[in-house]
């Protein structure tokens, strides 16, 4: 088939309805500036870099932070339901004092909380990354796979994650693998996509080479199309990720059992602001943190 | 003299937006084997839509190419070429790129041994024995113009095509990587086509220089015969009347015929 094609052909995501460009929202660096790059040599930093970096976005950052704080022990003072930052504080170093206690399915440590979301989250996440990125580098590279699939793709991709998940009651009558595929569902579209704009933008450089080597399929797979589009995989499984993470509270909120989701609904029906907070915060934090982690196994993998 | 790569009426147009482009017609041409020719014209006018027709990365609208007897219907190893921007694939090292090459063409009948004492002597011809394992993006822009170089070689192809090999290097790097090739082709009796901008280059390598006229609608305006003697040496032909005829005659065409054509 005649490889230059792929790339008119393949449905650009900006042109999905509704939806806004997969590569402006993940920050996929153009591919002119990343092949361009392999000149230029990067200064070491030195110490009086250090120092701009530390007044320009170190303590910034903090002085938000102190601002959120002070406003929020202001709208505390203010509330008689709303705990202050210190109270919260307190009521969280005794909840992380004892993570991991287990008395009985309703009433266990924020430990097994978080490890049954992640649990979820990585189950829902890994099926679809075994089914969205093998499909992704199909789509991208048969101009034929990528008509069949994009009007699909384009009409369930937008559609609000908790939607599926009376179809997955439905099937698999029970409300863990229901909260499973709510997270395989809603995350396999970046993975999907990302991967597939990956492979229809391979350089035609490099597609020549291997047509002037006249590579065996799978050579052009493992030697061209798999390296060149890994950068691109990568920002689809963080995108992946934490649109899975995103999910998992409100789906576990709907489909009970252990997890933060559920948990943060139990705390919400005893009353408990305080641990409501403490929950919205891990959750943040721990999508910070596994966005962080993606960005950094990312970065292994640029040329 | 036989004729390896025959081009008879070629023809390409482009299928564009704007409607059909016609880059090239009415292209004959007759290389011989162990021939070098260079194509040379100005920028713009089809020189590496020629090459990539016969490299077979493009397939002609219209008429007949042959090499080696057979018609060419795509790419392929016997035909290697040295793309214009080294096209080095970026996570393979130095080593790695030409491995790739050495082991398509030789893994068949050759030991995994066999095959890297390949790649290493290919990139020890091209001057890059310490830099076996270096990165791409770790070399200067002459060393990965060389490790394409290296790269085509190392395939011992029938035919060998370069774009522009030299184009974006500087006069000391380009003059000494003119030299290897002239030995290189030499030793290994090669045919080669060659598209340069180069006048003096095209002199200095060329048995024969086709010369092109502007687009759109490209041909071949006309072919110098370089009927210096070989070896060749920059310096002492710098001094050869001779040469500085046909040089002449090269910018001649150049910058009067093909000037008034455009303006
Ligand atoms: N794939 C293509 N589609 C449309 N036009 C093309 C294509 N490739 C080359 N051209 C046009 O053909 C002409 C010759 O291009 P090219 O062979 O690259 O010139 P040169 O190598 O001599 O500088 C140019 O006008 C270019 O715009
Ligand atoms: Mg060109």
């Amino acid at each position: 088939m005649n490889v230059s094609q792929i790339k008119k052909d393949l449905p650009q995501p900006d042109s999905v309805p509704g939806g806004n460009s997969v590569e402006k929202m993940a920050g996929v660096p153009p591919p002119a500036a990343r092949l361009s790059s392999d000149d230029g040599a990067r200064p070491g930093r030195s110490a009086n870099a250090m120092g701009e970096l530390l007044v320009h976005k170190v303590l910034p950052a903090l002085l938000g932070l102190l601002l959120f704080v002070l406003l929020w022990a202001l709208l505390a003072e203010q509330s008689v339901n709303l705990p202050g930052p210190a109270k919260t504080w307190q009521s969280a170093l005794e909840l992380f004092d004892d993570p991991f206690y287990d008395n009985g399915p309703n009433d266990k440590g924020i430990g097994w909380n978080i490890v049954h979301s992640l649990q979820r989250v990585g189950l829902g996440f890994g099926m679809a990354a075994l089914v969205g990125i093998p499909l992704g580098f199909m789509v991208g590279r048969f101009s034929f796979l990528n008509y069949m699939t994009a009007p699909i793709i384009s009409l369930l991709r937008p559609v609000s994650p908790l939607a599926w998940l009376p179809i997955g009651l439905l099937v698999f009558k029970e409300a863990q693998p229901a909260a499973i595929w709510v997270i395989f569902i809603s995350s396999i579209w970046p993975m999907i996509i990302n991967t597939a704009v990956g492979v229809s933008r391979v350089p035609q450089d490099y597609l020549n080479v291997a047509r002037v080597l006249n590579l065996s399929e799978w050579r052009i797979f493992t030697r061209i199309l798999f390296p060149a589009v890994l950068p691109y995989m990568m920002t689809g499984i963080r995108l992946s990720i934490g649109v899975a993470w995103l999910v998992i509270v409100a789906a576990e909120m709907l489909t009970g059992g252990v997890g933060l989701g559920f948990w943060v609904w139990d705390e919400w029906n005893n009353l408990n602001v305080e641990h409501i907070i403490i929950a919205i915060f891990v959750v943040g934090i721990i999508g910070l943190l596994l966005e962080q982690l993606l960005l950094l196994v990312a970065k292994r993998f640029e040329y | 003299m036989n004729k390896y790569v025959l081009l008879e009426d070629v023809g390409q147009v482009f299928a564009t937006r704007k409607g059909a482009f016609v880059a090239l017609r009415d292209i004959n041409l007759a290389v011989g084997q162990g021939e070098f020719v260079s194509i040379i014209g100005h920028s713009g006018c089809g020189k590496s839509t020629l090459l990539n027709l016969i490299a077979g990365l493009n397939k002609a609208t219209s008429g007949v190419m042959l090499c080696a007897g057979r018609e060419i219907a795509g790419a392929g190893p016997d035909r290697a070429v040295v793309f214009q921007n080294h096209s080095l694939l970026p996570w393979l090292s130095c080593f790695g790129n030409v491995y790739l090459a050495v082991e398509r063409v030789f893994g068949r009948n050759e030991r995994r041994p066999q095959l890297r004492q390949r790649t290493t002597a290919a990139l020890e011809m091209v001057g890059l024995g310490h830099a076996l394992h270096k990165m791409p993006h770790e070399i200067s822009g002459g060393m990965k113009q060389r490790v394409g170089i290296a790269r085509a070689l190392s395939m011992q192809p029938k035919v060998l095509l370069l774009d522009e090999p030299f184009g974006a290097l500087d006069a000391l790097t380009r003059a000494h990587l003119q030299d290897e090739l002239l030995r290189i082709v030499a030793a290994a009796g090669s045919t080669t086509i060659m598209v340069t901008h180069d006048v003096d280059e095209a002199v200095l390598l060329s048995d024969r220089v086709v010369m092109m006229s502007n687009g759109p609608a490209a041909t071949i305006g006309g072919i110098l015969e370089v009927d210096l003697p070989r070896p060749r040496d920059r310096l002492t032909l710098a001094a050869n009347p001779r040469y500085a005829m046909l040089r002449g005659e090269l910018l001649k065409f150049l910058y009067e015929r093909q000037h008034r054509a455009v303006a």
